[in-house]
């Protein structure tokens, strides 16, 4: 495998254990730095406003980005639409430490995804199933995350997803060598990326949980699950007492299976999210690009 | 011999998976410790580990552990928070993302101290500024220091867990072993 790859998907394990915080100010990134949050994403609004405001929503403009960089020295990720490789091109030209080819924008290609190998920085991409995360691994992902519906504060698809993936996973295992030819043709992936699994049990890059996680319980429970780190987005910024939920969710990755930390972790948090059920939405964003 | 690796955040899986190549029993720890013989920092975000570590009340009796000789290997993050700023244990300054952010993360190989040519991946590593007299410089890129030992403590600014080479987490359990020996020593002449 190439030089780069490899490092990109080290970056990923470096993450694991912990939380990714969606940012649109150096303020707020700044506090989710010193929540201990192992990266943020910079973005203008957040996907629960996205979600709100409607219209084509795109890439953010690299000078707000920039002015996260500044101030934080923890990763800084950021998202592009699902296709777009000029996005994509421009925050690599800003040492960006990831892109998010990302559904919660506005997809500018409806066939194709990004060529993600002819870049040197890495992607993280979403994924409903495993043959979705395969493909996007295929294409040059280096990172993998549930595709939860995003702005919903509503776990069920994240774990709907998430279930998913680690039963596929285990099917795999499960199957005869000479079984597996036939298992990547079902997934439309290359049959190296499903001798990998079975040979493994686990995806070739980090998974992260994503979409609706809106309590310290919430990220628990994705852990449980299998995730190995969470993103949040709207859940902090979103909710009465950012910082506090912010520091919250962090020790509820740490400690996801202990329930007596979550416990006390989960007291007096103030408001959480105002969330909107799968059923009340319009658009189903997990929709995009597959 | 048990070795503890800090699991707070961070690549903590990779170094459990080395040693149990090397057939050492671990433990991950989170908030309580005991009857380990070392302990290893992991990679991850360092501001990630420190505000837990502050937390969970690890702080102080980590600090306390170590000033009095548990055999500690810190790799990456690991590496930042022995240093002066942090855990303030190792008189040493790492200098943070010092090859900048992930497009200037890289694999190489260099010559270590008593063990020859290592490779050595660094992911938006530091390396050391400054380090005092009694610390051992054990390997140098482009006249940077990126590993050293100063008693008890061994930091790598790359991940040795992170390749196949077993020979740095070979060096840290020799570390261990010559420690538990002069303890029991001790115990002897009490």
């Amino acid at each position: 495998m190439e030089d780069r790859t490899t490092l990109n998907r080290q970056l990923a394990q470096m993450l694991k254990g912990g939380v990714i915080m969606d940012v649109t100010t150096p303020e707020q990134a700044k506090i989710a730095e010193a929540a201990g949050a192992c990266a943020v994403m910079a973005l203008e609004r957040i996907p629960a406003d996205i979600r709100a405001a409607g219209g084509v929503s795109r890439m953010s403009d690299p000078k707000m980005i920039r002015g996260i960089q500044e101030a934080v020295t923890i990763p800084v990720m950021a998202k592009c639409r699902i296709g777009h490789f000029a996005e994509a091109q421009i925050l690599e030209a800003i040492e960006i430490d990831y892109i998010d080819e990302s559904e919660v924008l506005s997809p500018a290609d409806d066939v194709y995804h990004i060529d993600k190998r002819k870049f040197r920085v890495p992607f993280v991409c979403g994924a409903k199933d495993l043959g979705e995360a395969l493909r996007r691994i295929n294409e040059g992902a280096t990172m993998i995350r549930t595709k939860g519906e995003p702005g919903t504060g509503d776990i069920i698809q994240a774990v709907r997803h998430m279930r998913l993936m680690q039963s596929e996973i285990r099917r795999l295992v499960s199957l005869n060598d000479d079984e597996l030819y036939e298992a990547a043709k079902q997934l439309r992936v290359p049959f190296d990326l499903v001798q990998y699994v079975h040979e493994n049990g686990k995806l070739p890059v980090v998974n992260f949980a994503a979409g609706g996680v809106a309590t310290p319980a919430d990220a628990a429970m994705m852990m449980q699950l299998g995730a190995e780190g969470v993103f949040v987005g709207s859940g902090i910024f979103k909710s009465g007492n950012p910082e506090k939920r912010a520091q919250a969710i962090v020790k509820a990755v740490t400690n996801y299976d202990n329930p007596a930390v979550l416990a006390s972790l989960s007291e007096d948090l103030g408001e959480a999210m105002v969330g909107i059920n799968e059923s009340e939405i319009q658009l189903l964003m997990a929709e995009r690009g597959k | 011999m048990k070795i503890a690796i800090l699991a707070l955040q961070g690549a903590f899986a990779e170094h459990e998976q080395m040693l149990r190549l090397l057939g050492v029993e671990t433990t991950l720890i989170r908030e309580h410790w005991e009857d380990v013989s070392g302990l290893i920092i992991p990679g991850g975000e360092s501001t990630a580990m420190m505000r837990i570590m502050k937390d969970e009340g690890l702080f102080e009796p980590l600090r306390q552990a170590i000033l009095d000789g548990l055999p500690v290997l810190g790799t990456c993050a690991g590496l930042i928070m022995l240093d002066r700023n942090h855990l303030n244990v190792m008189d040493i300054t790492a200098r943070r993302n010092a090859y900048g952010r992930q497009l200037g993360s890289f694999n190489t190989e260099a010559d270590f101290e008593g063990i020859g040519r290592v490779p050595m991946t660094f992911i938006r590593a530091p390396y050391i500024e400054k380090a005092g007299p009694e610390v051992e410089i054990l390997a140098r890129i482009d006249g940077k220091s990126v590993a050293a030992r100063q008693r008890n403590m061994l930091v790598t600014a790359f991940h040795p867990e992170l390749t196949n080479d077993t020979r740095i987490h070979k060096l840290f359990l020799s570390m261990v072993a010559r420690q538990n020996t002069c303890s029991e020593v001790a115990q002897l002449h009490v």
